[in-house]
């Protein structure tokens, strides 16, 4: 799908999911007010935003592990608190930040679970489970550790295959949060190019980074949050200016093209020090 | 997604999983120990005596082994493996080898109902039993209460469980020394934990109530595979976390309490059976169905030698402390060290 063919779709009708005017919080602490949120379909959407800004938190709303105090998450024009868990979870998936491997399992068992909002108690598990397990393995090049040991594996495959897991329950909607905390910078790369991919096979993704030149480079889409709420959103190309990395994060910078891609490129100013 | 590939047979694997084939040879061990067990006695029987008694009226040796042997060996198996699935429950949920229904707490809140209800109403067989559940079903609810803040977290409940346990056990000794001397005696022999009371007309209202729950297990053990996985991953696959948890927690102690109710308090079943049962079916997670096949053998081979390989006859709980005791002590060595 071409851009222009995008925006015009955007004009037309509601993205199948956006948040509106949400309030978000933890007991008594107020995250968000106030919040709208559009990710338009078929976006590479990423979320970025100093700590403590509310992206996380945004993000849980959306995969409704968070339940709003006001406003609602919808999804297909509906508020997601009315659908059925199991139908929510066919259509958008979630790579946790802490997720637990059962001491023990096999990759492919771990990817398997995955399936579970695609099974029922009579219909355990079938060929559209195999085949999609299958698919979610080769897509995150696991495929050869299938009958391995979780516990086994290095960081970065270990990430892969809760890629894969999140895969296997092929939802046209994946939200990632924070998926490249922990990898070195080799397996970022490699994870964020698997996204690319998977974006350019025609998911609608929604991830939060830290690393702003990742998004930059990565996001068709980009919101930048401060204090629970959006500060700018659009391709980064459009937003992503000197001003606004001062602004969001409060540091000083040069932004130049990049030149492997020409996306935008964040460098830091050095910190004015006394005595220099 | 991807293109498809002709199926690699990654997940497809040829011939019966190594969980059936394990299952069945549990099943097949645990039905010899049986016809063994239903041969040992003062009028002793082979293994082909047993069955023939089984199947055909054989005079006396029918009478023997269906009347007198049969429903405590079927006590054995079916409230070990309930004990059994109780524990895996338990200690799926808690994330934690030490999370059993004894150990946050049942069996001494129990005991507590059992006192009270034995100083109120008498030494009836309804009091020992309502007091059992009353009593246990109290301590249960008053632990997750006190463990529950957004949401039940599996550490929590244990350190609360063990707390409330140790208050609940000074209580107990209080009242054993308050009450009437037949009072304590007639409290303390349902608190060792023993099958030798059990007859048909104990075992089958039990066994029914445990048939029921039978449904509810099958129907928690997808939610339960997928809780192991962390709270955000279990809820991002599409599981109502904390409803999920609630029932798994009132199916694992209403398993506990039916059985405990009808024997008395038998430790360590739903303990180690779990953990023995993941290491013979080297599953990911603790298997629901070996956990029961693992509860069934173990509580039985604790009752054949509670009743014939010991000098005297004991209370199969007294058997089963012992072996849980040590059992213990090397989970906690282990942990220790895996801690420091």
């Amino acid at each position: 799908m071409s851009t222009e063919n995008l925006a015009s779709r955007k004009d037309r009708m509601e993205p199948r999911l956006s948040a509106q005017d949400l309030t978000l919080g933890y007991e008594r602490r107020t995250v968000s007010e106030g919040l709208t949120v559009d990710i338009p379909d078929g976006s590479f959407t990423v979320i970025v935003g100093p700590n403590a800004c509310g992206k996380s938190t945004l993000l849980r709303a959306l995969s409704r592990l968070l339940r709003p105090q006001a406003g609602q998450v919808v999804l297909d024009g509906r508020s997601i608190a009315d659908l059925h868990t199991k139908e929510a979870a066919r259509r958008i998936g979630l790579l946790p930040q802490s997720a637990i491997a059962p001491d023990g399992i096999t990759v492919a068992d771990l990817v398997a679970r995955g399936r579970y909002p695609h099974q029922t108690l009579f219909r355990g598990r079938g060929h559209d489970d195999e085949r999609a397990v299958e698919a979610a393995m080769l897509a995150t090049a696991v495929d050869e550790l299938a009958e391995v040991h979780v516990d086994e594996l290095s960081g970065g495959q270990r990430q892969r295959v809760w890629v894969a897991m999140a895969l296997a329950q092929e939802t046209p909607i994946l939200l990632l949060d924070e998926p490249t905390t922990y990898l070195d910078i080799a397996h970022q790369i490699e994870l964020l190019d698997l996204f690319s991919t998977l974006h350019d096979q025609g998911s609608t993704l929604v991830a939060v980074l830290h690393d702003l030149n990742h998004a930059a480079r990565y996001a068709t889409h980009l919101i930048a949050m401060k204090d629970g709420k959006v500060v700018a959103e659009g391709p980064p190309s459009d937003i992503v200016t000197a001003e606004l990395v001062e602004e969001v994060f409060g540091l000083r910078c040069l932004v130049i093209p990049d030149p492997e891609t020409g996306t935008p490129l964040v460098v830091p100013r050095r910190a004015e020090r006394p005595g220099r | 997604m991807t293109a498809l590939r002709p199926s690699t047979g990654l997940v497809t694997r040829r011939g019966p999983s190594r969980g059936t084939v394990t299952a069945v040879v549990l099943g097949l061990l645990l039905a010899l120990l049986a016809l063994v067990a239903m041969g040992l006695g003062d009028y002793p029987l082979g293994p082909v005596e047993v069955l023939r008694a089984l199947v055909s009226d054989q005079g006396f040796d029918t009478v023997v082994v269906t009347e007198w042997r049969l429903p405590r060996v079927l006590a054995a198996l079916v409230f070990g493996a309930a004990l059994g699935v109780s524990g895996a429950l338990f200690q799926s949920l808690t994330r934690n080898p030490l999370g059993s229904p004894d150990v946050i707490g049942f069996s001494t809140g129990s005991f507590t109902g059992v006192l009270v209800f034995t100083i109120i109403f008498g030494g009836s067989t309804l009091g020992t039993t309502g007091g059992a559940i009353v009593g246990g079903l109290a301590t249960a609810l008053v632990v997750y209460l006190l463990a529950y803040r957004r949401g039940i977290q599996g550490f929590r409940l244990i350190v609360v469980g063990i707390a409330v346990t140790a208050m609940l056990h000074s209580f107990n000794v209080w009242l054993l020394l308050q009450v009437q001397t037949e009072v304590a005696m007639s409290a303390s022999i349902w608190a060792a934990g023993t099958l030798s009371l059990v007859g048909w007309e104990r075992l089958l209202p039990a066994a029914v109530m445990l048939a029921v729950l039978v449904p509810v297990v099958l129907g928690v053990a997808g939610p339960l595979r997928q809780l192991e996985l962390g709270d955000d991953a279990a809820a991002a696959h599409g599981v109502r976390v904390e409803p999920a948890r609630l029932v798994i927690l009132v199916v694992g102690v209403s398993l506990t309490a039916i059985v405990t109710a009808t024997t008395g308090p038998i430790a360590f079943v739903a303990l180690a059976a779990p953990q023995v049962a993941r290491r013979i079916a080297r599953s990911a997670g603790l298997p629901l169905g070996h956990a029961a096949l693992v509860g069934a053998m173990l509580l039985l081979a604790a009752d054949v030698v509670a009743q014939h390989l010991l000098p005297t006859a004991l209370p199969v709980g007294v058997v089963t402390v012992v072996l849980g005791g040590i059992y213990l002590l090397n989970l906690l060595v282990r942990e220790a060290r895996r801690a420091a």
